[in-house]
Order: structure tokens, then sequence, then C-alpha cells
């Protein structure tokens, strides 16, 4: 049974499909209105979460499925030691496709191994989170129509961003791609990281802790979130917190054609004046997770045999 | 020093210095009736210092186990004095349930029941990383 656990189970020609899919269900809503009709996904988020369910959840609305959800770990079985395990069995009985989100790094391979249905990794702690990933490549393609050549800027938390790690690896598969990660000391990319997915395949990539020394040579940029507790001492904190605040101002120095993107949830990382500018992407970021959830749903319903 | 030679039994060669200790618990040694030897230091031509394992027995071994240690061991079976058969090991593709994971925020943590995977990502750095978690060994 295909399921999707991590954006690098996808070839790149997938992916592909994936967006022209999400693309065809932009440009002709009407044509899947009724696609899946009959069917059933079951919301399982043992964690809380507003944008993914709500997405998964309004992606097979908008596909003419049902949906069932369980919304906290606290109101179901898992509460009384269930094991993922059996949850993935007895959900099989009910759904036509599982969307887990699990606190527990690897809970959604669990349920994938044990499951008779697909299963769509929602978010596995800091581990995976596939669709956030589908999400931003069907965002930087529907902005820049290609993912070759293009110079991707991260800016914020690259330590611990699991959002940031996946769009790496999934963006040094395309030919031309440059990186430039901007972030201060304490929140760097791991090794591992740069080691595996960004040395190893000889990608050019340039470390910083200024943004308006790069800001000008950015096609993308990924801002995230940088948070006070993440920092050693609060001098570096109080140093470098406005450097990552994206405003306006910084903006000027910016390509006429840059592509904003954050993941969501925004605290005070980009000033809510760059909202207006063409240049914000990160709503559309949004509605984009929607299609392309719509897509991958599709995709896994067929291959299962359900539609 | 002299170890009586053995005539049924396996002898773990061309273990790399200070590995043997940690092969003798991994392979749960400690646990065999049978006479076990753990001769570390030897001198070697080709490795300069090495360890050797010598069992009075000839019992199933985990090579798995042996490979993710010191993948350039060699496992030499004995009978009637004589040997018989010299195993190469290598590095396993998975191993499972040799070490456990450490990541706190694995499955495995919560769900006792669930073998512990690793799987060889990296040969040349010799990498193994959780099945569930992709923690690093």
């Amino acid at each position: 049974m295909r399921s999707l656990i991590d954006v690098l189970d996808l070839s790149t020609g997938e992916i592909d499909e994936l967006i022209a899919t999400a693309c065809d269900i932009i440009e002709n809503p009407a044509k899947y209105s009724e696609a899946c009709h009959g069917k059933k996904l079951a919301t399982l988020f043992f964690e809380p979460s507003t944008r993914t369910r709500l997405s998964f959840e309004a992606a097979m609305y908008e596909l003419g499925g049902h949906v069932m959800s369980v919304s906290s770990g606290a109101s179901s079985s898992a509460a009384k030691g269930e094991s993922v395990a059996d949850t993935a069995k007895t959900v099989s009985c009910y759904a036509d496709i599982i969307a887990m989100r699990h606190p527990k790094e690897g809970a959604p391979y669990v349920a994938a191994k044990n499951a008779s249905i697909p299963v769509i990794n929602a978010g596995d702690g800091g581990h995976n989170h596939p669709t956030q990933t589908l999400t931003d490549l069907l965002t930087i393609y529907r902005e820049k129509g290609h993912f070759e050549n293009l110079t991707i800027g991260f800016c914020g938390d690259l330590k611990f961003g699991r959002t940031v790690h996946s769009l790496i690896s999934a963006m040094s598969r395309y030919a031309g791609v440059k990186f430039v990660l901007i972030s201060p000391e304490e929140l760097k990319v791991p090794s591992y990281v740069k080691s595996e997915s960004i040395k190893k395949k000889g990608i050019p990539y340039v470390q910083t802790e200024e943004l308006m020394d790069v800001i000008g040579d950015l096609d993308i940029l990924y801002m995230t979130r940088v948070q006070r507790e993440r920092f050693f001492n609060e001098e570096d904190y109080l140093r470098l917190k406005d450097s990552y605040v994206l405003d306006p101002k910084k903006l000027e120095k910016a390509k006429k054609d840059l592509c904003i993107m954050h993941p969501l949830p925004r605290v005070n990382e980009i000033s809510i004046a760059v909202d207006d500018d063409p240049r914000a992407c990160y709503f559309k970021q949004v509605l984009n997770g929607k299609y392309i959830r719509m897509a991958l749903i599709l995709k896994l319903l067929k291959e299962a045999g359900t539609l | 020093m002299n170890i009586d030679s053995i005539s049924n039994g396996i002898v773990i060669d061309h273990i790399k210095a200070d590995n043997g200790m940690k092969l003798y618990e991994l392979l749960d040694l400690g646990s065999l009736a049978c006479s076990v030897a753990i001769i570390k230091n030897v001198t070697s031509k080709k490795m300069g210092k090495k360890d050797i394992i010598k069992i009075d027995a000839d019992i199933p071994l985990n090579l798995d186990v042996i490979g993710y240690v010191d993948p350039g061991a060699t496992v030499n079976v004995i009978r009637d004095g004589k040997l018989v058969e010299k195993k190469i090991i290598g590095m396993p593709e998975a191993l499972t349930n040799v070490i456990k994971c450490k990541n706190p925020r694995c499955i495995t943590s919560t769900e006792q029941e669930l073998p512990h995977i690793f799987k060889l990502t990296d040969k040349d750095t010799k990498t193994y990383r959780c099945l569930y978690c992709e923690t690093k060994a």
C-alpha cells in the first residue's frame, strides 16, 4: 500500500505529476468536486494543529468526500495506551485514507506499515512534514514556473525547523539551485543536513548571519521564526532579533520578483506591513497547501485502487 | 601469553584493538556456559594491534552485530581442530534489535514492542540511522 511518510519517497517525476494535478484543480475545480464521492478521510491528529488539519479536511470536502476527525490524543484510544499499529488497523476498517500527525517521530511510518489503506504523514514531531514541503514546492512552481536555477534563502531558525531541512532536501534534486543560509550561529543548519543534502551533491551555498548582505541575490526568501528560548544568551538574541524581522525597508534591496515564503504561524518575523507587498506569498502558500493535498489524496486513492 | 587452541568452536579474529569487549557484550557472550577467551592487544603485522575472541563451542553468532562493530573482523569456524570455514563479514544493511534508538521523541521510546531497526545510510562514514526517526546510531 502506497503511503507518504517522507517527501523523498516521491520521485521528482511524481512531484511534477502532483503539481500538474494541483494546477488542474485550481483551473477546473468543478471537474474534481465529486472525485472522492463516498470516500472517507480520517484525520488523526494527536498533536495540536490549525492549518494542516483544516487544510486536509477542506481538501477532502472539495473533492466531494467525507472527513472523520480525531483532533487530540486525549480524546482517542491512544490515551488508554493503544498502540499506533492497533489504531491504524482499526481506522482502516472505517476510512479510505488516513492523515496522521503525531508527536512521536516515526509514528506515521508505523501506522503505514500496519494500515490497509494509505497513510499520509501530516507531521511527526521534529522529523518530517512532507505535505508542507509539497505545499512549498507548489508555491515555488506557481510563482517561478520552474525549480531549476533558483537562489533560495532560508532565514531564521535553520537548526530546529523541519520544514527548512525538508525543503533543502527536496530542492537539492534540481539543477542550478543555490542555497543561502541566514541564521545566528546557534541556529545554523545541522551539519548532517549540510553534508547529506548540500555538500555531497556539490550544491553552492553561502552561510551568513546578515540578511541584508544577501537579500538582493535571492529569488526565494523562506522566513522562519526565531524563538528567544533557542538562544544561549540574551545578548545575542537582542543583537540579532531585529535583523531577522522582514519589513518594507529591508525589502527595498530585494529583487522585484522575490517570492517571500513562511510555513506559518508567523509571530513577528515578517512585519504586517509586508503583507500587501506583491512579493508576499505566505498566504498563497496556505491556499496552495489545500490544492496539493487534494492532488495527493487523489493520487494515493487511485494507487490504492479505491478510486 | 598462551591460550589453548580450540578443537570445536569459533575464533573471531582481526578485531580492531579495543573492539573486543564491545563485541563480547553485544554478542552476549557472558551468558554462554562454555569457555570464552578475549585476547586484547595481540601484536599483528597487518593491524599493529588487534583483539581476538575464542569461543569453545560452535554456536550461532549474530554476524550483523560483528559487522556493525567491526566490519573488518573475520569469523573462523573450527571443527576437529581444523579451520572449516572463514567468514568475511562486512557492514550489514540493517540491524534489528542490536542497538536502541536514543531519541526520546522516537516512537520506539513509547511503544516497547516495536523492533529497534537501524539502516545503513552511508557506507563511507559507517552511518546507521533509526528506521523510524532517522536519528544517527
